[in-house]
């Protein structure tokens, strides 16, 4: 059982007899509130055939797919780039050379305090301004602008996490790369970062949820994500002179919380394969136990495993 | 430098704002927050459901549906004729809550096991193991990934200034449009959310600070 | 344990939705309202060998495409359907004009540019030109360059069908009013004389819906756009009728291109005289209830 278990002990019988009226009364009171809402909505109309009968439509269709995919088109360059941005904010701000930290400090401090909403929105009416000299056209100046706007506020969080687990790898590990002969990028690169990155895991996959949920911000430039389309569906669809705000909210929130899931379901398998592959020192996983079958598992063909995936 | 002394007004009418959306939906956010902790690790199953399901729920769907959903289906069940800002602070108040759920519960979690053992065995009940023993000496740990949560809400307050709200988006925008240099707006608007995050963090480092010396 | 357990619920949602979204499906219009079918929609002779010294023109002519900012959730003035076809009275006016500069229909690339983006969207080149109930103001003037007045609304007020408590701006002490953020309409009724409390949506559907669900009780804007709200929902909805203001609408474009300009202009006149304009109006605004208005020639070209 889970540790929680230990705030209460086994229910005796009376205990039993009045956590089964609580669970009960619970399963009520949540049963009662669902019940009242589908009730109030129903009474608007919200539940009415006709009004689920637009997702039959094909038009409909498409409109959500192009929605779907274009999220995930920025989701993926922004992912992507934000990882890569982060490793290298997270050395600079750890360089020995003052101009490079204190540029990487500023960089981070800057870009982590301003809500992402607003830097796209300030990237957005940079890159018009010089769209010529940057050479975007058509619908590069929404899409360039929410990606870099997901990159430097998601790379400065992320550089940040490595940062902390860059500083809680065991200083042995650098002192006996350096007395290996290493150089300084050869260290932080080909030691530290691998393993921050490890330690890291949970933290950073929870942080490319968070870009994933941002891509919903591009709707303030006009870049036609999933969000985007289902507010303009929403809003230009009349069903019985009724907008099916509901319908679209139920089937677009539905969309993005299994986008989620899947995001984090993907990064949690990964983060085991690699945790099997032993390649270095496991910083995170120290609870987990060394099993024989884990020890014998060593040539797993994923190299690095999560590591693997920074560059 | 003109657009600041120009319009002061407006950068002060949006500073208040995002401080008082931030400050409402805060304390909506805590309040729920530790509930549903609470909730996630009682003994009946149909509250840990609930909890588990909000925890899901929330965190996986992007801010701006939550708006939506406060806009435009909650006056449809509840209380049509609610302030923007009153719908903001509970779409704010509800997806933060997830987080602060979160932080709390695997706060619950580092509280070594002999205090709940112990609160047990004299024979306190769950409510009062929570309550008194472990929820207290959870604080402490809570309080730093807290500081972070509230530092995020700040800034996810700007989308409510998309939905009928005053606050330093708005205003940057606003601005943009009266065609003023975009350079200069964004730095005194980031320069306003410096203020906010570090005064956020500063606080919650004088908590903590507080905290240690209770021990 | 509890991985594979998130794994399989989002993959079976995912599964879901992919049934929801997959290919095929019924083809047409979803909802009830088939408002494209019903609303006009016409061809126009197309100029050859246009050859104007306006920068704007000839980077569009380089490119084949003329890109026209238009708005996409103005039922008979500027919509798009789930398919994505566009259609209302700026759909046409903007065609019209596109025609003159050399420009088929299918030359067209329309652009959704909600209002809060307008001015930047037009002043940094986003656009060739906009055509989206653009009302023509000093304030605007200094951003972007007008053609026109094409045409001259009013700001009104939508209403509940059943309220009859509002009629007219100046019944609005105390009452909730939705607006879009930096409409005219809006800095209107927020001076206090009228005294109303206000809401600034983004998006002209939103209001609306707000005023259905009680969020708020008046919806004020150009009386061209609320009437054709309150024809796609007459059972629920209204227009109190009573402008106090008058919007004229533009045709927005950068505002150093005099010669784009002056064209678009010429191109305007032309298609009032010919009887284009009407022929557009009656198919599109007419349908919503509003009757047909001559704008004044010649028009302004300052």
């Amino acid at each position: 059982m889970s540790s929680s278990s230990v705030l209460y002990d086994a229910p005796g019988p009376k205990t039993r007899v009045r956590n089964r009226i609580y669970t009960v009364a619970g399963s009520l009171a949540v049963l009662g509130a669902l019940v009242f809402v589908v009730l109030r909505l129903n009474d608007k109309g919200q539940f009415a055939p006709e009004m689920w009968n637009i997702f039959n439509n094909a038009g409909v269709r498409t409109n959500i797919r192009d929605g779907v995919l274009m999220t995930l088109q920025a989701f993926a360059v922004g992912a992507v780039l934000s990882l890569v941005l982060g490793v290298l904010l997270a050395v600079g701000r750890l360089s020995d050379h003052k101009p490079v930290r204190w540029f990487a400090t500023g960089f981070i401090e800057l870009f982590r305090a301003v809500p992402l909403l607003i830097t796209i929105y300030v990237l957005w009416v940079l890159f018009l301004a010089n769209r010529g000299t940057l050479g975007f056209s058509g619908e590069g100046t929404q899409f360039w602008a929410l990606v870099i706007g997901l990159t430097v506020y998601n790379g400065s969080v992320q550089a940040e996490v490595l940062r902390a687990g860059i500083n809680a790898v065991p200083k042995g590990q650098s002192e006996a790369a350096y007395a290996l002969g290493m150089r300084k990028a050869q260290v932080m690169l080909t030691v530290l970062v691998p393993q921050a990155v490890r330690s890291m895991l949970p933290t950073i996959i929870s942080q490319l949820v968070v870009t994933l949920k941002d891509t919903s911000l591009g709707y303030v430039i006009t870049y036609q994500e999933l969000l985007f389309a289902i507010r303009q569906m929403a809003g230009n669809i009349t069903v019985n002179e009724e907008n099916p705000y509901v319908p679209m909210i139920i089937v677009g929130g539905a969309i993005y919380v299994a986008m989620c899931l899947l995001l984090s379901a993907l990064a949690n398998w990964i983060e085991r394969r690699g945790r099997r592959a032993k390649t270095g020192i496991d910083v995170a996983g120290a609870g987990e136990p060394v099993t024989a079958a884990d020890a014998l598992e060593v040539a797993d063909p994923v190299p690095g495993g999560p590591a693997g995936r920074q560059n | 430098m003109n657009v600041l002394l120009d319009h002061l007004p407006e950068f002060r009418d949006g500073f208040l704002g995002t401080l008082s959306i931030t400050a409402a939906s805060a304390a909506l956010a805590l309040v729920l927050g530790i509930l549903i902790a609470g909730f996630r690790v009682s003994p009946i199953p149909p509250l840990r459901a609930f909890g588990t399901g909000w925890v899901m729920l929330l965190r996986n769907t992007p801010l701006t549906l939550l708006f939506l959903v406060a806009f435009f289906v909650v006056p449809q069940i509840l209380f049509p004729g609610t302030s923007p800002f009153m719908l903001a602070t509970l779409a704010l108040g509800f997806y933060t809550s997830s987080f602060v759920c979160e932080a709390v519960r695997s706060g619950i979690n580092t509280v070594p096991l002999g205090q709940a053992e112990a609160a047990r065995s004299i024979g306190m009940t769950f409510l009062q193991t929570l309550r008194l023993i472990i929820l207290p000496q959870a604080t402490r740990t809570v309080v730093p990934p807290l500081s972070s949560i509230f530092i995020a809400l700040t800034k996810n307050s700007a989308v409510a200034g998309a939905f009928s709200n005053t606050e330093l988006f708005n205003i940057s925008k606003l601005l943009s449009d009266r065609g003023f240099a975009i350079g200069w707006i964004f730095l005194w608007i980031a320069l306003a959310y410096l203020i906010i995050t570090f005064a956020i963090s500063g606080l919650f480092r004088l908590l903590e600070r507080r905290l240690e010396v209770a021990r | 344990m509890r991985i594979r357990k998130t794994a399989a619920a989002g993959a079976m949602v995912l599964a879901l939705t992919a049934t929801a979204t997959a290919c095929g499906g019924e083809a047409g219009t979803a909802g009830d309202k088939d408002t494209a079918a019903k609303v006009f929609s016409g061809e126009y002779t197309v100029a050859k060998n246009v050859t104007l010294n306006s920068p704007v023109l000839k980077k569009a002519q380089e490119r084949k495409k003329i890109v026209v900012g238009a708005k996409a959730d103005q039922p008979f003035l500027g919509f798009q359907d789930t398919d994505g076809k566009r259609t209302g009275f700026d759909i046409e006016i903007a065609k019209m004009v596109a025609a003159d500069l050399g420009f088929s229909e299918q030359q067209i690339t329309f652009k959704t540019v909600d209002s809060n983006i307008r001015e930047t969207s037009i002043s940094e080149g986003l656009v060739d030109f906009y055509v989206g109930t653009y009302t023509i103001n000093d304030e605007r003037k200094q951003r972007v360059g007008f053609a026109g007045p094409y045409y001259t609304a009013g700001a009104d007020l939508l209403v509940r069908r059943d309220d009859n408590a509002i009629t007219g701006p100046t019944a609005l002490k105390g009452k909730k009013v939705c607006s879009i953020v930096g409409s005219t309409p809006l800095s209107e009724i927020k001076k206090p004389k009228y005294g109303a409390e206000t809401t600034e949506l983004s998006k002209y559907s939103d209001c609306v819906k707000s005023l259905l669900d009680g969020q708020v009780d008046a919806v004020t804007t150009d009386d061209a756009i609320l009437k054709g709200f309150a024809a796609e929902r007459s059972s629920k909805l209204k227009v109190v009728g009573k402008p106090f203001t008058k919007e004229p609408y533009g045709v927005g474009m950068n505002k150093n291109d005099k010669v784009l300009r002056d064209a678009v202009t010429a191109s305007l006149e032309k298609h009032i005289k010919n009887g284009d304009y009407k022929k557009a109006y009656e198919g599109t605004l007419g349908k919503s209830g509003s009757a047909y208005v001559a704008p004044e020639t010649p028009l302004p070209r300052n």
